[in-house]
């Protein structure tokens, strides 16, 4: 529905989602609307305006810029360097092999060992990584899914070897299996035994590492596959309610992990409807909790939220573009309200980045949060008409298509019968074509385009990182003790048969450098390997 | 002209290695099926040699491979060798992803010319894709 006000002709304004908006906003718009039932003031239910009372004036988000590549030794080294350079946070980039649960001496990781991440394959691969960085005093992120067990028991058994308390970390495992088989893809197992896998680290941690947050329900691949706005709102925080029920049907009551959930958005271009995607999800967020599972604990309905700038828009072509593309995406997310954000380097259409345009990206951050002035005000954009409007429409089209999950008997099935997929690949497909036909412009490639000039420095990830990691895991297999690997990956696979909580298996087996492969081989053994119909 | 076969261009669109970013080739698949070209996308993470044993059953006239990883040069090579070994070097292969600048020139030498980066239009694909195609000569004037 479009209201605003509209004269003919008008109709070929729309977002980069294909809404079509207005030509100028009024109080007829908002009629429907009203302030303390919809919005709320800051900190207050159904907190559309946000989280805080204070906004960003008691702390600004956190400046958590996403790294990993090659060897563990050369991944700890851009580490230091970030938090030299003012970073606030760690967020670990695994390469692909790690992410599919394959060790770097697997024929399916030949190529591929460091190369769009870090490779981590044991406990000694950990301890690399974070060597020198005191696991009490940073909070870190893992962007991990389908291994996310194996790989957070490694950390916790580091953070023990070193002396600090569980109750003491902090931090953010991704752990986000639904949007793999929506969008991203990186999936081990069927979606059933993968849910088991995520309700164990929902009511470990309840138990045992009470500040760590076990989910970030994600909605950046869902848009990155292609996705728009709207459907990216409605399926991610779709996914997270199929979380919250699985958590219920596991037997744990709502109000004990609810407030360790969090989220992760996509800051992509379009700038006001972005800005209304986040409010609108803090919003449907907090009613769902509320109205469907009956959460009473605040901290069960505040939608908390990462978000990063969107990769999808970055272009090959004039790389310099994307630090001016960065940039706005980064503000619309710091005016909707985020807790964490991550900003792209200006070189990521061509390769990971250079540590000089990682160091820009967060640049990029600290002007918005120090020089613009837009921290100062809580939820300065709330009250605009169109803002208002936006905000109201996504929040309109969720519950509509919450309805329409709800009748295929949740997210679960709904991935089993390919509808969001078959939703964002038909967005994809809309969207490429509007580009083609010069409806949709991007600058430097079909406007103002120009000759390319010289060529952007990149990282180059050569094989000898794969080489090194290859030594190193052939000498932790040499120095571990096999019978004690063997039992630890015998209870695992017993454990998995059975009802226990596959966690205190995981974390036993990481102490013995058991191998992510093999641990996730050990579930296999199970649990079967998924493999997806593909839908163009 | 050699011979004259009266079927659309046949393409065999490919995700090879572990990478699952597939929005690319999806979008590049549906692309050149509305072009009239018949596509099979092979689906997630096949092997070079499941690739290749793909374009000798379905007879293809064209291998896309769409690679976002990073490990184009450990694929592309052995795409092209057994393709070779297969007797299929009139296949043409192409390949899309993020690619470095430097990677290029090496893919040209193994005589893959067509290596697209984001921001290629899908036309630009459809057109290069008619006028490389060497098995398949009744679109090409």
């Amino acid at each position: 529905m479009t209201r605003g006000v509209n004269v003919p002709g008008d109709h070929s304004f729309t977002t980069i989602s294909g809404r079509t908006v207005g030509r100028v906003y009024s109080a007829d718009d908002l009629q429907d609307i009203d302030y303390a039932r919809d919005l709320g003031g800051p900190g207050e239910f159904p907190y559309t305006r946000g989280i805080h009372r204070s906004g960003y004036r008691g702390k600004l988000w956190t400046m958590r810029q996403f790294a990993g590549f090659g060897t563990p030794e050369e991944t700890n080294t851009r580490y230091r360097a970030l938090l030299a350079a003012g970073g606030t946070g760690l967020s670990v980039a695994f390469d692909l092999p790690t992410l599919m649960g394959r060790d770097p001496d697997h024929e399916l990781s030949q190529g591929e060992v460091g190369k769009c991440g870090v490779s981590v394959a044991s406990l000694a691969d950990m301890e690399t990584l974070f060597e020198g960085i005191d696991l009490g005093a940073i909070t870190c992120s893992m962007t991990i899914n389908g291994p996310a067990s194996m790989i957070f028991a490694m950390y916790l058994v580091v953070a023990e070897k070193r002396g600090v308390d569980w109750t003491r970390l902090s931090g953010t495992l991704q752990n986000d299996i639904l949007k793999e088989f929506i969008a991203q893809k990186e999936y081990i197992y069927p979606p059933r035994p993968s849910m088991r896998l995520v309700t164990d680290v929902f009511s470990f941690c309840a138990e045992r590492v009470p500040r760590w947050n076990t989910i970030s329900v994600s909605g950046y691949h869902i848009r990155e596959a292609g996705s728009t706005a709207s459907q990216e709102l409605a399926f991610t925080l779709r996914d997270g309610i199929e979380y919250v029920q699985y958590g219920i049907d596991s037997g744990l009551d709502v109000d004990t992990f609810a407030p360790r959930m969090s989220f992760f958005f996509n800051a992509h271009s379009d700038f006001f409807e972005e800005i209304a995607k986040y409010r609108a999800a803090r919003a449907l967020w907090a009613h769902a909790m509320r109205e469907r599972f009956g959460a009473r604990e605040p901290r069960s309905l505040m939608l908390r939220f990462h978000a990063q700038t969107a990769g999808v828009s970055l272009t090959a072509q004039q790389p310099y573009n994307n630090v001016v593309r960065t940039a706005l995406q980064a503000l619309s997310a710091v005016l909707g309200g985020a807790q964490s954000l991550h900003t792209n380097s200006l070189d990521e259409a061509l390769s990971l980045p250079t540590e000089e345009a990682a160091t820009l990206a967060l640049r990029t951050q600290q002007i918005i949060a120090h020089e613009t002035g837009v921290v100062d005000e809580v939820d300065p954009l709330g009250g605009s008409y169109f803002l208002e409007r936006l905000t109201a429409d996504l929040r309109e089209e969720a519950e509509a298509s919450f309805a329409v999950i709800d009748a295929m008997g949740g997210m679960v099935p709904a991935i089993e019968r390919g509808y969001p997929q078959a939703e964002i690949a038909d967005s994809a497909y809309r969207f490429q074509r509007e580009v083609e036909s010069r409806e949709r412009r991007i600058v430097g490639v079909n406007e103002a385009v120009s000759e390319a000039t010289g060529t952007t420095p990149i990282l180059y990830i050569d094989e000898s990182a794969a080489e090194r990691q290859l030594a190193r895991l052939a000498e932790v297999r040499k120095r571990r003790n096999p019978a004690l690997v063997a039992r630890t990956l015998d209870r695992l696979r017993e454990g998995a048969l059975g009802a226990a909580n596959t966690m205190p298996l995981l974390i036993d087996a990481a102490r013995a450098y058991a191998t992510v492969g093999e641990m996730c081989d050990a579930l296999r053994d199970v649990w079967g390997e998924y493999v997806e119909t593909p839908v163009i | 002209m050699e011979t004259a076969r009266p079927r659309p261009i046949r393409v065999i669109v490919a995700k090879p290695g572990l990478d699952g970013h597939d929005r690319g080739a999806k979008v590049i698949a549906r692309a050149l099926r509305d072009a009239g070209m018949e596509v099979i996308y092979t689906g997630l993470r096949q092997t070079p040699e499941q690739i290749v044993t793909a374009a000798l059953q379905e007879d293809a006239d064209v291998i896309g491979l769409s690679i976002l990883s990073g490990a184009h040069m450990h694929i592309c090579p052995r795409v092209v060798e057994l393709l070779k070994q297969q007797g299929l070097d009139d296949v043409l292969t192409v390949v899309g992803g993020i690619i470095p600048d430097v990677d290029i020139p090496r893919l040209n030498a193994l005589g893959i010319e067509g290596v697209f980066l984001p921001g290629t239009s899908m036309q630009h694909i459809v057109d290069f894709i008619r006028t490389h195609t060497r098995r398949h000569v009744d679109t090409v004037e």
